[in-house]
């Protein structure tokens, strides 16, 4: 899918995803070495986006499994159409019991859930398996098939193996420890804040109204915030938010009064704020 | 074996030395990446081997300081004269203003090559990144760099100038990282990079001895309470699943064979009822265990959801309940153990502790807060200062509790040294050694009721 690390980066700059060279060089590992990619960190950072980067970049399809407390098999994996099994079962009703069971269980009736969706397709593709912390140990156990192997069995079926294999995602928030078995699986990859020069950029691509320096000063508050032990430190979409709302209020510098009105962009607790604006030197709220 | 290979293998090597788990299949991975990266980029090369050989953001600490090891910056010193003192000095300033990393880098290693010598003879001779630092005193340059940074951008009124000090800071805190890194570098060209990376590189905040560590490994390891208790209250819940299927009912298997004519067909299981134990820590928050205590008091609090009640008292030589504390403690846990000696009434005539006093005036005043379903957990070194330990109190608190276990931060080889009376109280209940916040959380794990 690509050929180099810069090559990694350029074309995915050129969707809007500016990714740091650790990102860079660890998508470029996954696709060579066909591994997943496990990405975690703190919430805002983009690790949704960068899936969704690579398969608009790939040119690929991308199938997306959110995981949720008590997401099982048959949202993950497949599920049999038992309403379609039953009318074929009285459709065919001079049919012999045996000639009907072989039917029944074929791949007409088998109802596809995005793991079998993205084994089983031709064309290139991304899966996206999002917030698998959030999802039960039991789920880990399934899809570790999946991701060492990139094949799924059907007892009635059989094993159906990838022709294509998927570039594969999975992120997490860290919110439960994942297993060693699916760590050992995966390529990890961390992505924390950015560094400033680089959310300096993030912040010009999607903000490109905002002056230069006033860009650079909000990176700048940013930072310190994140150096302060805060309950929620704010993250790049945070950062995003607080450009357009400067924008959107015409202020061309930062200073008491427009900070003020708009910490609660970026900080979503009342002792955070409270915190900040002491650090910031803001008068009394 | 190629040089690479070997190199990879150190590497992997040394990591295991300190406690990441590696499989030879991630050793192969790494090998594969470095074979697909090419050795041409360092930064690439240092990220993926991160991204084939660690497992979590933690290890990463330990990652960075044996990569600069096994896959060095360069050879020997610096190529060209590094000057004096003065020289380095000017020339840092200027590149903390500009925030020039590789400057910084390279400032680094002329400092460490100018300033960090020590000895002549070889096998005694090396490079200190404390001496280093001692002459350069980095710190000292914040008022001259913000000078420079305000000069530099004429204004220096903007808003954002305020931060300006935290961040000339933090520039300096980097570059003391990088002497630190070069000055090892160094070292291992020396004695070997096998030793260094096993002596030399500070091990991650959750092995840490509790006893030894500093503020900012305390600071760290109480940032790491509330994922600590996450992965904690996912293994409980785990044991209390498994717990929850276990013996045969058979009173109501009997009844149900009648319907298959008296052949139980299928067993059934006994439910438990949901009771959620009790908990009772005491704790000995005395200067020489606090660190322990208080790590301990907010991992308690912060799994306190898994409990019906928990109750926490502090002892020095009196014995005070601070519950509540702790409960507001979660907002501040910096200022948890000044706001236990400035609230709580833990000490009597004098400062130091005393076991045996403590725990009989928690047998008096508290005796009803341990009943059938608690359990009981005492963290301390068991140092009485030579006094009484009352044993009496600590057969009475066991008797009427369920269980009642001592985490001792001290190593076991040292227990009943000196006024240590580990040996006395360990006849009594169970004493574990809990010298790290990784024994800590296995204890936890496996001790805590479910």
């Amino acid at each position: 899918m690509f050929t180099s690390v810069d090559d990694v980066s350029a074309r995915l700059a050129e969707t809007g995803y500016l990714a740091s060279p650790a990102v860079a060089t660890t998508v470029f590992l996954a696709d060579r070495l066909g591994k997943p990619l496990l990405v975690e960190g703190p919430a805002g950072v983009g690790k949704t986006e960068l899936a969704k980067a690579v398969a608009q970049v790939a040119g690929a399809r991308l199938v997306r499994l959110q995981c949720y407390e008590g997401v099982d098999e048959s949202r993950a994996l497949y599920e049999w159409n038992h309403a379609k099994q039953l009318l074929r079962i009285s459709a065919g009703r001079d049919e012999s019991w045996d000639e009907t069971r072989t039917d029944i269980f074929s791949e007409e009736f088998l109802l596809p859930r995005p793991l079998l969706t993205a084994i089983r397709g031709d064309e290139p593709t991304v899966l996206l398996i999002d917030e698998t912390d959030k999802a039960d140990v039991e789920m880990e156990g399934l899809l570790l098939e999946v991701l060492s192997d990139f094949q799924i069995t059907v007892p009635e079926l059989g094993t159906v193996a990838a022709t294509r294999r998927p570039f594969v995602v999975l992120t997490s928030n860290a919110g439960r420890e994942l297993s060693e078995a699916l760590r050992r699986r995966c390529l990890f990859l961390h992505i924390g804040f950015p560094e400033e020069e680089l959310e300096r950029r993030i912040v010009r691509l999607k903000v490109p109204g905002l002056g230069a320096a006033l860009t650079e000063s909000v990176v700048r508050v940013v930072g310190a915030l994140r150096a302060m032990d805060l309950r929620k430190v704010p993250s790049v979409a945070e950062t995003i938010d607080w450009a357009r709302t400067l924008l959107a209020l015409g202020a061309d510098t930062l200073d008491e009064t427009v900070v003020r009105d708009s910490l609660g962009v970026i900080l979503k607790h009342q002792d955070d704020i409270q915190k900040a604006a002491a650090k910031l030197d803001l008068d009394a709220l | 074996m190629t040089a690479v290979a070997e190199q990879i293998t150190g590497l992997v090597g040394a990591l295991r030395g300190h406690g990441v788990r590696i499989g030879t299949g991630e050793t192969v991975d790494a090998a594969r990446a470095v074979e697909a990266l090419g050795l041409a980029d360092r930064e690439r090369l240092r990220e993926g081997l991160a991204a084939t050989l660690l497992h979590g953001p933690a290890q990463r600490a330990v990652f960075d300081p044996v990569f600069d090891l096994y896959f060095p910056r360069g050879v020997g010193g610096p190529d060209g004269e590094s000057g004096d003192r003065e020289a380095v000095r000017d020339r840092l300033a200027e590149a903390l203003a500009a925030d020039d990393r590789a400057m910084m880098a390279r400032l680094a290693v002329d400092a460490v090559d100018a300033l960090g010598g020590y000895g002549s003879s070889p096998g005694s001779d090396g490079w200190s990144a404390y001496q280093t630092l001692d002459r350069l005193r980095p710190q000292t340059l914040l008022a001259r760099v913000r000078t420079d940074v305000r000069g530099r951008d004429g204004s220096g009124a903007g808003f954002a100038d305020r931060l300006l000090d935290d961040e000339i800071r933090r520039r300096i805190e980097e570059f003391r990282r990088m002497v630190g890194a070069e000055a090892r570098r160094r070292v291992a060209e020396r004695r070997g990079r096998d030793e260094i990376a096993r002596r030399g590189v500070v091990p991650t905040a959750d092995r840490v001895d509790f006893l030894f560590a500093n503020r900012d490994q305390l600071a760290e390891l109480r940032r790491a309470v509330q994922p600590l208790a996450r992965k904690l209250a996912t293994r409980l819940a785990a044991r209390r699943r498994r717990a929850a299927r276990g013996t045969v009912d058979l009173r109501r298997t009997l009844r149900s064979s009648l319907s298959t004519g008296g052949v139980p067909m299928r067993p059934v299981l006994r439910r438990r009822r949901p009771v959620r134990p009790e908990l009772v820590l005491l704790c000995d928050v005395s200067g020489s265990v606090s660190g322990f205590s208080d790590f301990t008091m907010l991992l308690v609090q912060a799994l306190h959801d898994q409990f019906s009640k928990v109750r926490v008292f502090a002892f020095v030589n009196r014995l005070d309940e601070v519950t509540g504390l702790l409960h507001h403690g979660r907002a501040d846990p910096e200022g948890l153990g000044t706001r236990i000696h400035a609230e709580a009434t833990l000490t009597g005539w004098h400062g130091s502790s005393d076991y045996g006093v403590a725990l009989g005036e928690f047998a008096a005043r508290y005796g009803d807060a341990v009943g059938p379903r608690t359990t009981v957990f005492v963290l301390g070194d068991a140092r009485t200062n030579m006094s009484d330990p009352n044993l009496a109190a600590v057969r009475e608190v066991a008797g009427r509790a369920r269980r009642v276990y001592w985490l001792n931060p001290e190593p076991r080889d040292r227990w009943g040294t000196g006024d240590s009376a580990a040996p006395a109280y360990a006849e009594l209940v169970e004493m574990h050694e809990c010298r790290t916040a990784r024994q800590l959380s296995a204890l936890i794990a496996r001790l805590l009721p479910v």
